[in-house]
């Protein structure tokens, strides 16, 4: 069997297998998300209005709950070994890797992202550039986020570790997804937004897959 | 020269407070950079020197020992 | 050039260069920034519109552009310790984070109190000051990198790798400005060919520029050469420089 269709085989007979970790992040923004009416007050008007950003640094901040997973379990049971003695690029077994996680653990994200807009009284128009921009931001967010988690591997303390670098850099990520909603709140267009993100993403689709085998090396010196 | 008087000088034009303030933290920062790199070189250099005191010390005490041992037994 | 720069990968070559070159950069730098930063704060005009706080720019400008010169120039070593696995230019990243996230600092603060009078406000979200404040961040975020490794070899790659991300960041501060358009002023000195500032409050500008970035190469060399000493205090090396220097 060729190695890309053996993880993906793995990784579907570990998602069947029922693992609760990857339903965690899904769970986390849930309630994020709904803690924010009990705080800020439940009127519809306000809660439309920072329903963008809310619904945008909850999934920024479940996405890097779920990556601290993306390689730890891997690196410590020596699989990640494995895939560098591996006849196969490593560069391609990491992003089908990352590819699967993107599948198992944010595309259930997006699938509950009209429950969250529900919660927050987004209009349907607003609703339509959430979900382009989760769509094309959040395999961004992975990418990315990769990079710092492969880094980290060795460290046994990441969690914190791994916050502190990666907000910052997903910060243009957050900016140009939430003004693309608040246009479309104003009945505004909004490709111009999503087209920024998407050049981010492809301009990432071309460099990262290198920089996340790199810092795998890295952290296996 | 801007300014008649040093008092004037000082007030910058009523923005003093915000003028001083600026400068003088960000002074303040530069100057503690400065100290803390010449202050953490003396530290090191101290550390290794008395690490190498140390090491010459044992090495002494051990010939001392070896030449001292053959005379006991 | 390559021939010029090579031994320069030795740590030896390195720490006995920022040795010479860092009390010259220290004095001329500091020397320089007084005479650029009384020039301005006696000599130059108040400004027709702000007054006199509008002195603040001659360390709020400076430090402004150069927080993300140092930025780019940890990068440049970033790339170069990655590409020909030096690890001089590891030790570089870490002695540049640290004076760099000064800067920005600074950059902050003096834009902070200049903001107060003229705007009323300490702070607003506005695009460049955010962008200096994630500035801040990644500076912060390649020195824990650095500082959570137990061995530095790996953490200075490490570092390295974060920093190249970072540096991604950089275009989206500069051109931040076009991107978004709010309370902050357009770029001071963006058209050379024809200054929106008189000449007389220009020159010290440009003088205090010049003289922030001796002073802080100057206190990068300092950093850097105690980096290298950190890391390599059991090797032949330097071992025989204490010894020259004497044992107590």
């Amino acid at each position: 069997m060729h190695p890309i269709c053996a993880i993906f085989k793995k990784e579907f007979s570990l998602l069947a297998k029922g693992s609760a970790e990857m339903m965690m992040p899904l769970l986390f923004s849930v309630i994020v998300v709904s803690l924010f009416p009990l705080g800020v007050g439940p009127g519809p008007d306000t809660l439309q209005l920072i329903g963008p950003g809310v619904i945008w640094v909850a999934a920024l901040l479940s996405a890097l709950l779920g990556l601290e997973h993306l390689f730890r379990d891997d690196f410590q049971d020596g699989t990640l070994e494995q895939y560098l003695l591996s006849p196969a690029s490593l560069t391609m077994m990491l992003m089908t890797r990352l590819f699967c996680h993107w599948l198992f653990v944010i595309v259930p994200l997006i699938l509950i992202s009209p429950l969250l807009a529900l919660f927050l009284n987004l209009t349907l128009n607003m609703y339509w550039a959430l979900l382009c921009t989760l769509l094309v931001g959040t395999p961004l967010l992975s990418l990315v986020g990769a990079i710092a988690v492969a880094l980290t591997l060795s460290i046994n303390k990441g969690g914190v570790l791994l916050a502190v670098l990666l907000l910052p850099v997903f910060i243009p990520l957050l900016i140009f997804a939430t003004a693309a909603i608040n246009n479309a709140a104003l009945q505004l267009t909004w490709y111009g937004q999503l087209g920024i993100i998407g050049a981010m993403l492809i301009f990432a689709l071309a460099l990262c897959p290198y920089a996340i085998s790199y810092a795998i090396k890295v952290s296996h010196h | 020269m801007q300014f008649a008087s040093i008092g004037e000088f000082f007030a910058m034009g009523g923005y003093g407070f915000y003028v001083w303030m600026a400068f003088g933290i960000s002074f303040f920062l530069l100057i503690v950079m400065w100290f803390a790199g010449h202050w953490q070189s003396k530290l090191l250099f101290s550390k290794a020197q008395q690490e190498l005191a140390r090491a010459q010390r044992i090495k002494t005490a051990r010939a001392a020992k070896k030449s001292s041992q053959p005379d006991n037994s | 050039m390559w021939k010029w720069l090579h031994p320069y990968a030795k740590t030896e070559a390195t720490y006995k260069l920022a040795g010479q070159l860092a009390p010259w950069f220290l004095l001329v730098g500091a020397f320089a920034l007084l005479i650029g930063t009384l020039w301005g704060l006696l000599f130059a005009p108040a400004d027709y519109q702000q007054g006199d706080a509008f002195r603040i720019i001659y360390l709020h400008v400076p430090s402004a552009i150069l927080s993300m010169g140092f930025y780019s120039g940890m990068a440049v070593c970033a790339f170069i310790g990655l590409v020909w696995q030096v690890r001089t230019c590891y030790m570089a990243i870490v002695s540049i984070a640290p004076i760099g996230a000064c800067l920005t600092f600074i950059a902050l603060w003096t834009g902070a109190t200049w903001g107060k009078p003229m705007w009323g406000t300490w702070w607003v979200w506005d695009a460049r000051l955010t962008s200096e404040l994630i500035l801040l961040f990644l500076y912060f975020g390649v020195m824990a990198l650095y500082a959570s490794f137990q061995d530095k070899l790996q953490g200075g790659k490490a570092a390295a790798v974060m920093a190249l991300v970072g540096v991604i960041n950089l275009p989206i501060i500069h051109f931040s400005v076009e991107w978004w358009n709010t309370l902050h002023q357009g770029a001071t000195i963006t058209k050379f060919a024809k200054p929106s500032m008189a000449p007389e409050m220009l020159w010290p500008l440009l003088l205090n520029i010049v003289a922030l970035a001796i002073l802080c190469a100057g206190l990068v060399c300092r950093r850097l050469q105690n980096e290298i000493f950190l890391r390599e205090i059991r090797r032949p090396w330097v071992i025989k420089m204490v010894k020259k220097a004497g044992v107590k």
